[in-house]
């Protein structure tokens, strides 16, 4: 018996040797992981998960020309199947501009610039839809945010954003996210906030939205002034999670709770 | 779950009851405990436990769990309530709710009768204390009632 239980423990460890020399002792978890099973099958299977919806919306806005240009996404794209990859490495700083975009900063400059269309407003449906069409693309593939230098002052930003307590209830997205990450609050697991499946399906908000929207709940939830919807801070934000969920699997459009 | 969730954002979107523009009443801190009353007055048990239960007023239950059963979706990341009263006395209670991080600066538990040292308060909240001095006496009132 006792034995048994040292060679078990010999082995157990050995394991975890093995794990961290291959790198492979992973400690960061998608949200999915702390989702129920009922949840998760929601996400996993397509005719189910709501997201899929919005793909299908998505995929015929692709096709649709807009704007002055009479242009359509796939006259310049092509297939949507080309942009795979894409999502997972946004927010980028775009040709011929000095600040980052996210998805849907990305997707409005083509509709102004190339379909001289009107941007969609935030959270605006076609918007959300063509996010999840172009993210769907990169199922499945590692978040890999660009070697940018120019990224970094910007990242470092969401960094200090991220760590900074605020709002009446002066709480950090740290203190929550990091500190207290698998714990409770009021009987919901916390997460540990990487953004590995927007634009989600939130059960909560009946409805496809961005994580600009997530975490705008996160601030009215600490009584802070959430910042305008176009303010700098929400991507600077974005840039840093991204960051840290670098090489975790994009799994767009997802289900949460 | 989720319900959970959303009615405790619901209220505290929609109704800031708990909050008061009165003048901060002053206190004297002793050691780890604010002795005196903030209101000169002993609080209400009852209604104290009423407020700890309410998500939007007291919020203590989205990070605490507490001897209040009907409230099935407590928090996780804060020691239970039960036996608060066993542990600390009523001046210690007071000073942990008006100002914790007084003992400890690197406290998650938010002071629920501060308006100093806060950042980007969204501007229903802007000024006003989590809890009123009433408040306050009564959630104290009600943790001294619970020892072990």
């Amino acid at each position: 018996m006792k034995a048994a239980r040292a060679a078990l423990g010999l082995v157990s460890l050995f394991a975890a040797t093995w794990a961290v020399a291959q790198g492979t002792l992973e400690t960061r978890r998608s949200g999915y992981q702390d989702m129920g099973a009922a949840l998760r099958q929601m996400q996993d299977d397509d005719t189910a998960n709501p997201g899929m919806l919005f793909v299908q919306l998505g995929a015929a806005a692709w096709d649709k020309p807009a704007g002055a240009s009479g242009k359509s996404c796939a006259d310049c794209h092509g297939a949507a199947s080309g942009m795979k990859g894409v999502a997972a490495r946004y927010p980028a700083i775009p040709p011929g501009a000095d600040k980052p975009v996210d998805l849907g900063g990305r997707i409005n400059l083509c509709r102004t610039g190339r379909q001289q269309a009107e941007p969609w407003p935030a959270e605006h449906r076609d918007l959300l839809a063509l996010e999840a069409l172009v993210a769907l693309q990169s199922r499945g593939e590692p978040i890999a945010p660009p070697a940018d230098p120019r990224l970094a002052p910007f990242r470092e930003r969401g960094a200090e954003i991220y760590r900074r307590r605020q709002g009446q209830l002066n709480l950090s997205c740290a203190i929550c996210h990091d500190d207290n990450a698998g714990k409770q609050l009021a009987g919901v697991v916390i997460p540990q906030a990487h953004p590995t499946g927007y634009p989600i399906y939130r059960l909560e908000w009946q409805a496809l939205g961005s994580l600009q929207r997530r975490l705008r709940n996160c601030l009215v939830g600490v009584r802070a002034d959430a910042w305008p919807l176009d303010a700098m801070e929400y991507v600077e934000l974005e840039t840093y999670l991204m960051d840290r969920a670098r090489g975790m699997k994009i799994e767009s459009p997802a289900v949460r709770p | 779950m989720t319900r959970a969730w959303q009615l405790a954002f619901l209220l505290a979107l929609a109704a800031p009851v708990a909050s008061a523009q009165e003048a901060l009443r002053p206190y004297v801190v002793t050691g780890d405990a604010i002795q005196r009353s903030l209101t000169g007055r002993p609080g209400d048990a009852a209604r104290g436990r009423a407020i700890v239960a309410n998500r939007s007023a007291g919020l203590c239950l989205l990070c605490h769990s507490g001897p209040i059963p009907e409230e099935r979706f407590q928090g996780t990341l804060a020691p239970s309530l039960a036996g608060a009263g066993s542990r600390w006395s009523e001046g210690q209670l007071r000073l942990r709710i008006v100002d914790g991080a007084r003992l400890n600066p690197d406290t998650i538990m938010p002071a629920y009768y501060r308006i100093t040292g806060l950042q980007r308060v969204a501007r229903p909240f802007a000024g006003k204390t989590v809890l009123t001095a009433e408040q306050v006496e009564d959630v104290v009132a009600w943790l001294a009632t619970l020892k072990e």
